[in-house]
């Protein structure tokens, strides 16, 4: 990674032509979507992107349109950084022969939470041990939403979705989220973050320094989806804000395993009485409906708890410099 | 299927797009239409940023923002992230 | 012609053929997982790329799904690309073996076909490959170690011809060859290397409006691995079996074309044919079986029985004009399958021949024998059988049983 960090304004990044092009078929308001628009905007150079089978993969390419300006390649569901290692390994002995001319060609693998936690995982943890130089961004929908709304192993406690609905005696999912950073950080990489795209300048900056390192790095953007979480398309970046300030999602960064808030948590950190609480979050999204019950008022409570409990751990790792 | 389609002798193998979706067009997909108030407008560009569709264009060289219809598809996170509320979501009867 | 033909002359078995072949190609990746009885050759690339022998970047994927991932996406990259795989291995590929021949990337493989489970078994027959006969890939199968060396230098130029531009797959039979001691004459590195050349690319005409060489490039980016809806999706498969009929082409014009710079020929590179010309009784088969049947053959036609073997080189592209023409005046025929189809009428080659042959005026009676599956042996004797069953068949005129198993305790 460079040590002089890349400055931009939000002029730059404005007219920045699009490298995700307009006339993609995601839903209105689609977080995700955004995600893909405000990572092409901090590529440096030759870039290829690689994408796992999901919404985002389906909505940039359906034949014969695509929203690509990029080198793009998509080829199954699991095997996302499988691609990125193929890719990686061509670029460089390509170039090493010199059938590429290139200084750099920086590879981008994109997944969703069921193409990243679940499915994909064995292929991400192999090519990151493999140590091949790739950024793969996860975009955390929490759940399959292209299939309709299934349970990942990225959904929250008590949300409901098709394979994990709110039912009269089972109150929507009753499992953790995965802790997918914390696997990550455990493979000792040079560089993961967190980022939602309501704080776009703080998700640019990451991706681009995930780009930087040479070797793998991982990304996990918290992106709101308001199909599958019933929610008001138009609040789509509101929940991404709510995420962090009711640290639910912290955004951070950890370079060389060392881990630091990001600014928007970090203020939460130097003045708790910011911290908003879980509820605000929760409330207006369908999938959380069924707890505003007062025979499930416990869960939200579990929720608040729960989400003190891991924000309270972080400040602590944050705090000793340890991952 | 249409006319239009073509045989598999005509296209490209592997199913390489011959088009870019710039060609498109996913603005007939919106109930409500965003409706631009230029005095309160900051080009703080919050709205191009946030944007989902990249419909939101920022012109450096006229310092200016142009809402493209012909993409938004009317979810209305322009409306309700602007800081100083100059975006307001309308049906487009009302508008007119 | 022979004397002009440089060569050097070494043993090895099949597994470190294909190695070694693989080595004088100037392979850019190979991407692949160990596996029994795969391993050697994996083992043996490893260390040429230890010793700094070859220039290619070697992955050693978690996984055969992601070798063949690996081996896609490298490439779809530009890159000439080679993996190796067997049974399981295989079986978990099988989902990117689709994709691999539906993104029309020329990855080379070597697979030494081995059983499938359950029960567990590590032994040589060709259930593995079977199960991949629709995954859109180019299958040869090979006789012996020698061949395996040869074809994996043609697979290259067969599946990286911009006319085709699809997989391929070099079956060589688990144990019987893999592991087997041959003699094998290698070709110059030089003369290989000239003769397999660079890798061309198909052209493609991009949303840009270009039409340009098809690999992932910054310079002319295009969309690889898009969606293809109700509309378009049934062109692109019938645009695999284009590249399929062209495929049948030039495995004939390689077969030749490589004759001249080794002076070794396989048939005609589709069908190798022994003693047909005014075969009486004749057994269809694949692989190393075929090495046994000419020793068999040699000895019926001492014996003046009319015996010959049909050995079908191209399982995919299937040979069908050559497979009717080979057998239009044979009175009886065993098609042997190293594979079960359980519930079928007989397995995969039979299934094959009996289609080719049904439009056929003149036709053998046709008769299947499932045999070696797990690597059981199948002795000179046992083969020899068959020949038996079938003098009596042309004999009489009829076949007892339509599929029969080899070498089985009843």
């Amino acid at each position: 990674m460079t040590t002089q960090e890349w400055k931009f304004t939000a002029k730059d990044i404005a007219a920045k032509p699009d490298l995700f092009l307009s006339g993609h078929r995601a839903c209105a308001g689609c977080a995700p979507v955004s995600v893909l628009r405000l990572v092409m905007k901090a590529t440096r150079g030759p870039t290829i992107v690689t994408q796992a089978t999901g919404c985002m993969e389906i909505v940039g390419s359906i034949y014969p349109y695509t929203s690509w300006a990029l080198p793009w390649l998509h080829t199954a569901f699991e095997n996302a950084a499988a691609n990125a290692s193929g890719i990686d390994a061509a670029i460089k002995i390509m170039r090493k022969k010199g059938k590429i001319k290139d200084e750099y060609v920086d590879v981008i693998a994109i997944a969703g939470d069921g193409g990243t936690l679940d499915i994909g995982l064995q292929a991400l943890s192999g090519a990151v041990e493999r140590g091949h130089d790739f950024l793969f961004v996860l975009y955390d929908n929490e759940g399959y939403m292209n299939t309709g709304i299934q349970r990942s192993s990225s959904t929250p406690i008590g949300a409901s979705t098709t394979t994990s609905p709110a039912g009269s005696v089972i109150p929507g999912k009753l499992e953790k989220k995965k802790p997918i950073t914390e696997i990550m950080l455990a493979h000792e990489m040079e560089y993961v973050a967190t980022a939602t795209p309501y704080y776009w300048k703080d998700l640019i900056t990451k991706v681009r320094k995930g780009l930087e390192v040479e070797g793998p790095a991982f990304l996990h953007v918290f992106a709101p989806c308001p199909r599958g979480w019933r929610s008001d398309p138009a609040k789509s970046m509101e929940y991404s804000k709510l995420s962090v300030e009711t640290c639910v999602f912290p955004i951070w960064e950890a370079v060389n395993g060392k881990r630091q808030l990001s600014t928007p948590s970090k203020v939460i950190s130097l003045a708790p009485q910011k911290k908003k609480p879980v509820k605000a979050y929760l409330e207006g999204q369908g999938r959380f409906r069924h707890l505003f019950t007062p025979q499930n008022a416990h869960i939200i409570e579990e929720i608040q708890r729960s989400t003190d409990e891991r924000w309270e751990k972080l400040l602590q790792k944050c705090a000793s410099g340890a991952t | 299927m249409s006319n239009k389609e073509k045989t598999w002798k005509e296209i490209s193998i592997a199913g390489v797009p011959p088009k870019s979706s710039i060609g498109f067009l996913t603005g007939d997909w919106k109930t409500y239409m965003p409706i631009r108030d230029l005095e309160k407008c900051t080009i703080c560009l919050t709205c191009v940023m946030l944007c989902p569709e990249g419909a939101i264009a920022f012109l450096p060289e006229k310092n200016k923002i142009q809402i493209d219809l012909g993409f938004c598809k009317g979810c209305g996170i322009c409306a309700n992230e602007c800081p100083t509320k100059a975006i307001t979501m309308k049906m487009p009867e009302e508008e007119e | 012609m022979e004397h002009q033909i440089k060569r050097d002359t070494v043993a090895m078995n099949g597994d470190e053929a294909v190695a070694f072949a693989v080595k004088q190609c100037d392979v850019d990746v190979v991407a692949a997982y160990p596996i029994t009885p795969q391993t050697i050759i994996v083992e043996k690339f490893s260390e040429y790329v230890a010793n700094g022998e070859v220039q290619t970047q070697y992955v050693c994927t978690e996984s055969e799904h992601s070798a063949m991932t690996a081996c896609l996406a490298a490439a779809a990259a530009g890159a000439r690309t080679f993996t190796a795989s067997a049974s399981a291995g295989l079986a978990l590929m099988h989902e990117m073996l689709f994709v691999t021949s539906g993104s029309r990337v020329p990855v080379v493989m070597a697979v030494a076909n081995r059983a499938l489970s359950a029960p567990l078994n590590i032994h040589g027959d060709h259930s593995d490959a079977m199960a991949e006969r629709d995954s859109g890939w180019i299958q040869i199968y090979v006789e012996n170690a020698q061949e395996a060396y040869d074809s994996i230098i043609q697979a290259f130029k067969i599946a990286e011809d911009t006319t085709i531009s699809i997989p391929l797959m070099v079956c060589l039979d688990g144990f019987t060859i893999s592991h087997t001691l041959e003699r094998v004459d290698i070709l110059p590195d030089d003369l290989v290397k000239h003769y397999v050349g660079e890798r061309g690319y198909p052209m493609v005409l991009t949303h840009e409006g270009k039409t340009v060489p098809f690999k992932l490039d910054p310079a002319n980016p295009m969309t690889m691995g898009p969606n293809a809806l109700q509309n378009y999706y049934f062109e692109f498969k019938r645009q695999q079996e284009e590249a399929m009929k062209h495929a049948l082409k030039r495995i004939r014009e390689i077969n030749s074309e490589y004759a001249k710079i080794s002076g070794r020929g396989y048939g005609n590179g589709l069908v190798d044919k022994y003693q047909l010309d005014d075969a009486e009784i004749a057994i269809v088969v694949l692989g190393s079986t075929a090495g046994t049947l000419k020793v068999i053959v040699d000895q019926l036609r001492q014996e003046g029985i009319k015996a010959g073997v049909l050995r079908i080189r191209s399982f995919r592209p299937f040979p069908v004009e050559d497979v009717i023409h080979a057998l239009k005046d044979v009175k009886a025929v065993a098609v042997m399958d190293k594979s079960m189809s359980p519930g079928g009428l007989g397995a995969a080659v039979f299934s094959e021949v009996r289609n080719a042959l049904y439009d056929s005026k003149q036709r053998p009676i046709l008769v299947n024998y499932i045999f070696g599956l797990g690597g059981r042996d199948n002795s000179p004797r046992d083969l020899r059988k068959v020949y038996e069953d079938l003098l009596h068949i042309a004999r009489t005129g009829q076949a007892e049983k339509a599929v029969n198993y080899l070498g089985l305790r009843e």
